[in-house]
């Protein structure tokens, strides 16, 4: 009898997971759609809008500079070790350019936007929640979602393309700058060999992925934000969970692209 | 005006509001009391829409409110205060009249809100402080200075006193009895302080496990005759009311 009890609580316990986690896609879903129908529907709020830009791109500048900037030179590094195996250091350049253009520099960017703006967008939105500013806004014929979370969505979505853009070139320099003083490359060669292998889709596959990685960020941000309830603890979890569920679904999605955008 | 027809609302298994029935005439000032989860705040939120009652009716003027329209001349006075902190105290104020096509510019926005803040008690310097750079007391007027800035015909206050001094929940109870007769405008407050609903209240009705327990004019209270409403008036421990809830 027993046994039956403990077998039933085992399969009653994963049947809740699996409802809960259901919900919660669910829920995630339908605040994405609602959150979508808005960009397109007045009230705009283009000085938000504005100054997201600003808090999102500009200010995300100096750290995703520095993460593609070290990233780049280990790149080179990491390349001519490998390819003197093969006697094949000569391609230190192009593959410096590809894997910084095509993969590094999107997915770095994001996971680092993600740290820094998503978790902030979610610790933002969650206070507001808890401090009824949200409900302030309703009672002042505000939406929330107009007001909070397109605004943050468009910013992230059209501010990441740059970003990367900034990124991928600091991040090739990197390369370059350990390439030619470290490694004893011809300045001119690098820079030739870098632009010859590098193609238009290479770098537009990144600023897509860019794209996407930026609209994950925001989404996340602001989802988790607007779920967050029991004062500071819940606004500590949603800031976690932001970060976590938005570092994890580009990781995914970045396969996906990948395999989209390459897969011939 | 603001009529509430058997309205219930339950989360889960605990049912907070069970059948409400509550009106509100044009120009009354109506205080609902009753003790920690009573319901109390979602009453106001069912109205306001923020929460969705499970049944029921709420009307405006004898026909379904319609939320969008009602909000348009609404004005609200948060707990906490609910002041956007990254938003300046003029733009707290006057956040309203800086959206939609017909918005203030800035210096007419600065302008109102100075006004509004001087009605409140505040100097027009305070309009350039954030709401972090303010004291309790000052946030609750700010608050109260954002819910009249635009004039409006209804104005919820959320516990308004909470959190304040005796010497400041006095001024602020004043205040608001003051701008609503001279508003002329429908007030609902709800509290569970005394001295509030003497000083802003026409009317009171007592909200206990979920139900409307007792209502009347503030001049009843101290003789209703409801052992309930009497525990509550009187704060005292024993009674019908548990002490633990």
């Amino acid at each position: 009898m027993q046994a039956i009890l403990l077998i039933n609580s085992f399969f009653a316990s994963i049947g809740r997971s699996t409802l809960a986690l259901l919900a919660s896609i669910g829920r995630l879903v339908i605040f994405m759609a609602d959150s979508l129908g808005h960009i397109v529907r007045p009230p705009f709020y283009p000085a938000e809008f504005l100054q997201q830009l600003l808090r999102i791109g500009y200010f995300s500048l100096p750290v995703v500079g520095l993460t593609t900037l070290f990233t780049g030179g280990a790149l080179a590094l990491q390349i001519y070790a490998g390819g003197a195996r093969f006697n094949a250091e000569s391609v230190v350049p192009s593959i410096v350019a590809i894997g910084m253009v095509r993969e590094l520099g999107p997915v770095l960017a994001g996971l680092m936007v993600a740290g820094r703006v998503g978790a902030s967008i979610a610790a933002e939105i969650g206070t507001m929640k808890v401090t009824e500013q949200i409900d302030a806004l309703t009672t002042l014929s505000t939406h929330p979602v107009k007001y909070l979370v397109v605004p943050r969505i468009l910013a992230a979505t059209l501010a990441m393309p740059v970003l990367v853009l900034i990124g991928n070139i600091i991040g090739v320099m990197g390369g370059y700058l350990v390439g030619v003083y470290r490694l004893d490359f011809n300045s001119a060669a690098y820079i030739s060999n870098t632009v010859d292998f590098l193609e238009t889709a290479d770098v537009t596959s990144g600023l897509i992925k860019a794209a996407v990685f930026g609209f994950i960020v925001a989404v996340m941000g602001c989802y988790n934000g607007f779920q967050s309830e029991r004062g500071a603890q819940g606004v500590g979890q949603a800031t976690t969970n932001a970060v976590v569920s938005a570092s994890i679904l580009i990781l995914a999605s970045n396969y996906l692209l990948t395999e989209l955008l390459f897969s011939a | 005006m603001i009529e509430l027809r058997g309205i219930t609302k339950a989360f889960g298994n605990n049912a907070v509001l069970r059948g409400v029935d509550l009106s509100v005439t044009k120009g009354e000032s109506l205080v609902v009391i009753g003790g920690s989860g009573t319901g109390k705040s979602v009453l106001l939120k069912c109205i306001l829409g923020i929460v969705q009652p499970d049944a029921g009716e709420i009307l405006l003027h004898g026909k379904p409110l319609d939320r969008d329209v009602f909000l348009q001349d609404f004005g609200m006075l948060f707990q906490g205060g609910a002041l956007f902190d990254s938003l300046p105290v003029w733009h707290n104020v006057a956040f309203r009249q800086r959206q939609g096509k017909n918005r203030l510019t800035k210096p007419q926005a600065i302008e109102l809100a100075v006004e509004k803040l001087r009605r409140v008690g505040l100097k027009p310097e305070t309009a350039y402080l954030h709401p972090a750079e303010l004291s309790g007391g000052m946030q609750k007027r700010v608050g109260l200075a954002r819910a009249i800035a635009s004039d409006p015909s209804v104005i919820f206050f959320d516990e308004p006193t909470t959190g304040l001094d005796p010497i400041m929940a006095g001024v602020i109870n004043k205040l608001i009895r003051e701008i609503v007769v001279e508003m002329g405008a429908t007030s609902i407050t709800i509290t569970h302080d005394m001295s509030s609903v003497r000083a802003i209240a026409d009317r009171v009705a007592m909200l206990h496990d979920g139900k409307l327990r007792w209502q009347g004019d503030v001049g009843e209270i101290d003789q209703s005759g409801d052992p309930y409403l009497d525990q509550f008036v009187h704060g005292r421990a024993d009674g019908p009311i548990e002490g633990v809830r």
